[in-house]
């Protein structure tokens, strides 16, 4: 093994090794309250990464829709509060993901012709619009939410069992990094990178753009909607709070400090601020207060660096590569970088004097 | 076939709520100033967020939170300036003029200062990257929500207008009595209405602006201190939320929830209206007002909380007819 993948496959290995054996490495509590927690709020910030990264729609709809498939989930299954229907709670499950998808795809289709900045006003004001929804519609939730939401047997107790859920959602987020990476290099992947890059050539090369940006928006919704689902296992409850704004900025808080182009950035973001968390409040100092430590941090890491930790341990990399073999590193690290003006978060483009 | 869909729907719209209207005409006419007097509301704040975002490009998440701040900041000062009388939570208030205008003008200010401190520090030297503009907003949002909850406690609280201001005015017709502030918001809404149109359309610096929002590099190349311009327009619209804040603060409340809630309003009206476009945010203010008001009474019984699919409704109808807005250009 040459020095220059070592330093790219080591660190990967290493992950992978502490993963398989997590339960094992940490505490009943802190396996649950923070890596399972991390795991599912790294597959809803990885929708978000997947769309702004390769499609080029930074989108703050996420945690809608991952909450119509949780409340949709949740609503379907025998639980306290929500509608009266008891059905199994794989078929809720599926059923969740498909409501998720459907709305999804009908959203993407109605914003899939504005871009940019418009395009996040769009799917902020639908995000909000979704959280009133079921805040106010008491018949599917109102602000208590619904309770007790009875989960499959294979998840058992997430309070008894937390290993259990922890390797669902392991297995989970393995698939979806992979499926997404997958879907990159296919024809479709490539299409979407197009429509990232040029909508207006793409156009003239035959696509049908709103198209590819309302599948894209409905595969995005599959994502949150997996996130949504676990969610819902992970908390045996959901409610209107838990779909706030707040969470949606948590989420881009996540995808931001992981770095909004790469997608294993969503889960390292999501682990950095769940451990966070989780540090934080059991400090005296910051006491109740914990939302503006969050808050000045975000400002510092968007001010800072706008690849997120992700671009930090990017740059990191192809140096230590660049001593050792400075002729390939620097193509190494250049994957999904959008170029669309106007949706461009970090500090490259040319300024205009 | 889709514009026909869309045309069909307003005309069911148009034709439940004129039947409802005509069977109660009482409550049509108390509905239909509730809608008006609200538009008047959100018109003032959305006005705040269009101009930000037609010169800069800014996409101001923080214009609900300076909504909210501006309600609390200007509560706290009639607070004090009245020695509890005018806030005290049982019966009459004895507010003077002094101790609603000082707040109103006192805390709009300060709001605006808030908005101008924020662009010269973190927005000026980022233009013309929108996404990480939004993000920095979004951040100093975080920031606001957390603080105001530190110092401002989680409780709705109430502004008193000046007891001078009747309680009520007769309206003339079927009898009806309205409260009179509500009608005084919409005739303020419609003054910042007027003095925007007039500063926009009749001053140099009006004529500056909107030269801005068509293409400010050939502004700033034609010698004007674009800069300067910038500043001040971003004060501006800082200072319309707040004094949409105090207003909404008097006419309704201000919570701890506001700042969710006026971004939502802001965002709709603009996306509505269409984004830059002033009469677009008060086509947009007018629509979201009426819908909002008119939905909590004229949906079929039982199903008046549903009302939020019809603002989502009305977001899709005219995003599917006019994907800029009803008044939106291409940037």
């Amino acid at each position: 093994m040459t020095a220059e993948r070592a330093i790219r496959l080591g660190p990967a290995a290493v992950v992978v090794l502490v993963l398989a054996f997590a339960p094992l490495i940490f505490s009943d509590f802190y396996l649950s309250a923070v890596i399972t927690k991390a795991l599912w709020l790294g597959i809803a910030a990885v929708s978000l990464i997947f769309l702004a990264g390769y499609v080029g729609m930074v989108s703050l709809g996420q945690v809608a829709l991952y909450g119509i498939a949780g409340f949709t989930m949740a609503n379907f299954v025998a639980a306290d509060g929500g509608s009266e229907i008891a059905l199994n709670p794989w078929v809720a499950t599926f059923l969740g993901l498909a409501a998720a998808v459907a709305l999804g795809f009908f959203l993407g289709a109605i914003a899939s012709r504005s871009y940019g900045i418009y395009f996040l006003m769009i799917t902020l004001a639908f995000s909000v619009l979704v959280y009133f929804f079921f805040a106010q519609v008491t018949q599917l939730s109102g602000f208590g939410g619904v309770n007790n939401v009875d989960l499959p047997s294979v998840v058992g107790n997430p309070l008894q069992q937390p290993a259990r859920l922890f390797y669902i959602a392991l297995a989970v987020s393995a698939v979806v990094y992979v499926g997404l990476r997958y879907i990159t290099r296919t024809p479709l992947g490539l299409a979407f990178q197009g429509v990232r890059d040029d909508p207006a050539r793409m156009r003239a090369l035959g696509y049908n753009v709103p198209l590819l940006r309302a599948v894209a928006f409905a595969l995005g919704a599959l994502v949150a909607g997996l996130a949504g689902v676990l969610s819902v296992w992970w908390n045996t409850r959901i409610s209107p709070g838990s779909i706030s704004l707040s969470q949606t900025i948590d989420l881009l808080v996540i995808a931001v400090i992981g770095g909004l182009y790469r997608l294993e950035g969503a889960w390292v973001g999501a682990v950095v601020v769940t451990a966070l968390d989780n540090w934080l409040r059991g400090l005296d100092v910051v006491g109740s207060r914990f939302n503006t430590v969050i808050g000045v941090i975000f400002l510092a890491i968007v001010l800072i660096s706008p690849g997120g930790l992700m671009g930090i341990w990017g740059s990191l990399t192809t140096r230590l590569q660049s001593r050792f073999a400075p002729s390939e590193a620097a193509e190494e690290e250049r994957e999904a970088v959008p170029l669309t003006e106007g949706t461009h978060p970090a500090g490259e483009r040319p300024v205009v004097p | 076939m889709l514009r026909g869909l869309v045309a069909a729907a307003l005309a069911f719209v148009v034709a439940w709520v004129a039947y409802k209207a005509s069977q109660d005409p009482r409550v049509a006419v108390v509905v239909g100033l509730n809608g008006l007097t609200l538009a008047g509301l959100y018109f003032v704040v959305a006005s705040g967020f269009t101009l930000i975002f037609g010169l800069m490009r800014v996409v101001n998440m923080a214009h609900g939170s300076l909504y909210m701040l501006a309600g609390f900041f200007a509560f706290e000062l009639q607070d004090r300036l009245s020695g509890g009388e005018a806030t005290s939570a049982f019966g009459s208030s004895e507010a003077g003029v002094g101790d609603w205008v000082i707040p109103l003008v006192v805390a709009s200010l300060a709001v605006g200062v808030i908005g101008l401190v924020t662009q010269q520090l973190f927005l000026r030297w980022n233009q013309g990257q929108e996404l990480r503009q939004a993000l920095i907003t979004i951040a100093i949002s975080v920031i606001i929500a957390d603080q105001a909850l530190a110092h401002f406690g989680g409780v709705a609280q109430e502004l008193a207008p000046p007891s001078v201001f009747p309680e009520s005015v007769d309206l003339h017709v079927y009898g009806l009595s309205y409260p009179f502030f509500r009608i005084f918001v919409l005739l303020a809404a419609i003054a910042v209405g007027l003095i925007l149109w007039a500063v926009i359309k009749q001053t140099r610096y009006g004529m500056i602006v909107r030269a801005g929002v068509d293409d400010r590099h050939m502004v700033s190349a034609l010698g004007i201190n674009i800069q300067l311009v910038f500043a001040g327009a971003f004060f501006a619209g800082a200072f319309l939320a707040g004094l949409g804040g105090v207003l909404g603060g008097t006419m309704i409340s201000v919570d701890k929830g506001n700042d969710t809630q006026y971004l939502l309003i802001a965002l709709i009206v603009v996306i509505i209206g269409g984004m830059g476009s002033f009469g677009g945010a008060a086509v947009g203010a007018l629509l979201l007002g009426l819908v909002d008001s008119l939905g909590d009474v004229y949906l079929p019984e039982g199903y008046t909380n549903y009302s939020v699919l019809l603002i989502f409704a009305l977001l899709v109808l005219v995003l599917a007819v006019r994907p800029l807005g009803l008044f939106g250009r291409p940037a």
